[in-house]
């Protein structure tokens, strides 16, 4: 069968499973880049109930296996009454593992804008509040945006192992077609070129012009 | 400690408007300001001098409470600055009466730490909006004044990136002064700078003298400018004030053998 033919009967499927990946991209990145602010600046605070909480929620989703986790997530948690739909244990499970990684580039940044720059916000009499809000996070986030850009490629890789709980992503469908047609090569070659396209023709870019943005907000483009 | 030799605010008539009383500063064993006492009046220059390691960068810190203290209590316009008054004692201030007190005082840095995503005219204001609730119409006013005033309103708009050193520290003085401080703090702001723009810098400073009657203290390794402007010049040297006087006594006719030698190595530096 030509990859023609191929796509003819089964670029219908493979394209809504790109949609699903692509959705649980979104979702997914959305809670790991919220996770990772809050454990982040969770891990630098003074009070040791909210560090603690931090350290120990970075230590178990960066520690453990993100499969394991997401079997967690769908088959554990039921038996103490949390019971999440397939798509959305999926997105949760991925979010959480790589905001584990985000949190440790929050904190990263944070801890490398300069001393002088609290110093200055401090002589001002702000408030710590407004100090990292206002003066030492947006600088943060410039010196974290490029191996943010670097996770969000994981994260998205990391999205195909949803196929195993059943969530009807790219992955899924891939396998699907493959087990009923045993077109392997055409089957698993596409997937991996649309993950590959997605990588490079939409993250990579797309982080590129949050770079290119940042830098003229420092006046340096 | 026992707090009862200091009153919860100096009286009036006897009340400079930075006191430091009995003020002692220590890493650990190293002692690096034993027993400061220094009183400032209002609206009056005073220089800081002496070697490397003297505890004179430390003074200022202090005052801005970038450091704190380890013994006596610093009076600023007659209130404790470090400690606030409860139950008729002094403890140590809270975060919001610091907040407060810092308010008072402004200061310029070494390296300018202007905030590099915000332009000439967004730094000045910063303060004033966030921190003293003025509206921006009202902070852009003042913001504008004051970069007119140190020369860098045609600038106002450019970040601090495209600003050479001595334009960025002639930005740092007016976002401090943006701020209405009652005392501003100078520490070594001409030391980054190259040889060619420190003047636009120390004529700044030298209207601020002349023209607004504002209590200054200014670490400084510039011996002529500090000779040229100062009410009073103090020598540091090892944690205590070894000598101070009028610049013209203090240059002119040394009293103390440390202060002679660290003057004549100084003057072989030039």
């Amino acid at each position: 069968m030509s990859i023609w033919e191929y796509m003819q009967i089964y670029g219908a499927r493979l394209a809504s499973g790109t949609a699903i990946t692509c959705a649980q991209f979104v979702l997914a990145a959305l809670i790991a880049i919220v996770v990772a602010l809050l454990a982040g600046l969770g891990k630098l605070s003074q009070n040791w109930l909210i560090r603690g909480t931090s350290v120990v929620y970075i230590e178990i989703f960066r520690g453990t296996s993100l499969l394991v986790q997401l079997y967690w997530i769908f088959f554990v948690l039921p038996l103490f009454g949390i019971t999440l739909p397939k798509f959305v244990a999926g997105f949760v499970s991925v979010g959480l593992n790589v905001g584990s990684y985000g949190a440790e580039l929050v904190r990263g940044a944070i801890q490398s804008v300069p001393k002088g720059q609290w110093e200055a916000a401090y002589a001002l009499s702000m408030s710590p509040a407004k100090r990292m809000r206002r003066i030492i996070l947006p600088q943060a986030i410039g010196i974290m945006l490029p191996p943010w850009g670097n996770l969000l490629i994981e994260l998205l890789k990391g999205t195909a192992l949803v196929s195993l709980i059943s969530v009807a992503d790219l992955m899924f469908q891939a396998k699907q077609i493959n087990a009923s047609t045993f077109l392997s090569a055409q089957s698993f070659g596409i997937a991996l070129v649309i993950y590959y396209i997605l990588a490079r023709f939409f993250i990579t870019p797309f982080m590129r012009r949050m770079e290119r943005a940042m830098a003229r907000r420092l006046g340096k483009a | 400690m026992d707090m009862s030799a200091y009153p919860l605010e100096l009286p009036e008539g006897d009340r400079p408007m930075v006191r430091f009383m009995n003020v002692t500063k220590s890493y650990g064993k190293l002692v690096v300001l034993d027993q400061l006492n220094l009183d400032i009046s209002e609206g009056e220059m005073v220089s800081v001098i002496g070697p490397s390691g003297s505890g004179k960068t430390t003074v200022l810190r202090m005052l801005m409470t970038l450091e704190t203290i380890n013994g006596g209590v610093i009076y600023v316009d007659g209130k404790p600055l470090t400690h606030m008054p409860k139950n008729g004692t002094l403890v140590p201030a809270d975060e919001k009466y610091l907040r407060r007190m810092r308010a008072s005082i402004g200061m310029c840095f070494q390296h300018f730490n202007l905030f590099p995503h915000m332009t000439a005219l967004q730094n000045c204001m910063e303060g004033p909006v966030q921190v003293l609730g003025l509206s921006k119409a009202e902070a852009r006013a003042r913001s504008e004044e004051l970069l007119t005033m140190v020369g860098m309103i045609d600038k106002k708009d450019q970040h601090p990136s495209r600003l050479s050193g001595g334009q960025q520290q002639r930005v740092a003085i007016a976002r401090a002064l943006a701020m209405r401080p009652k005392v501003m703090l100078f520490d070594e702001v001409t030391s980054a700078l190259d040889p060619e723009v420190i003047g636009e810098v120390t004529n700044v400073i030298r209207k601020l003298v002349t023209e607004h009657n504002l209590t200054m203290l200014m670490v400084t390794h510039q011996m002529g400018f500090a000779r040229d402007i100062s009410d009073r010049v103090c020598f540091f040297f090892g944690g205590k004030i070894e000598e101070q006087g009028p610049p013209d006594e203090l240059f002119g006719n040394p009293q103390r053998d440390r202060t002679k030698q660290f003057l004549s190595a100084v003057k072989d530096a030039d």
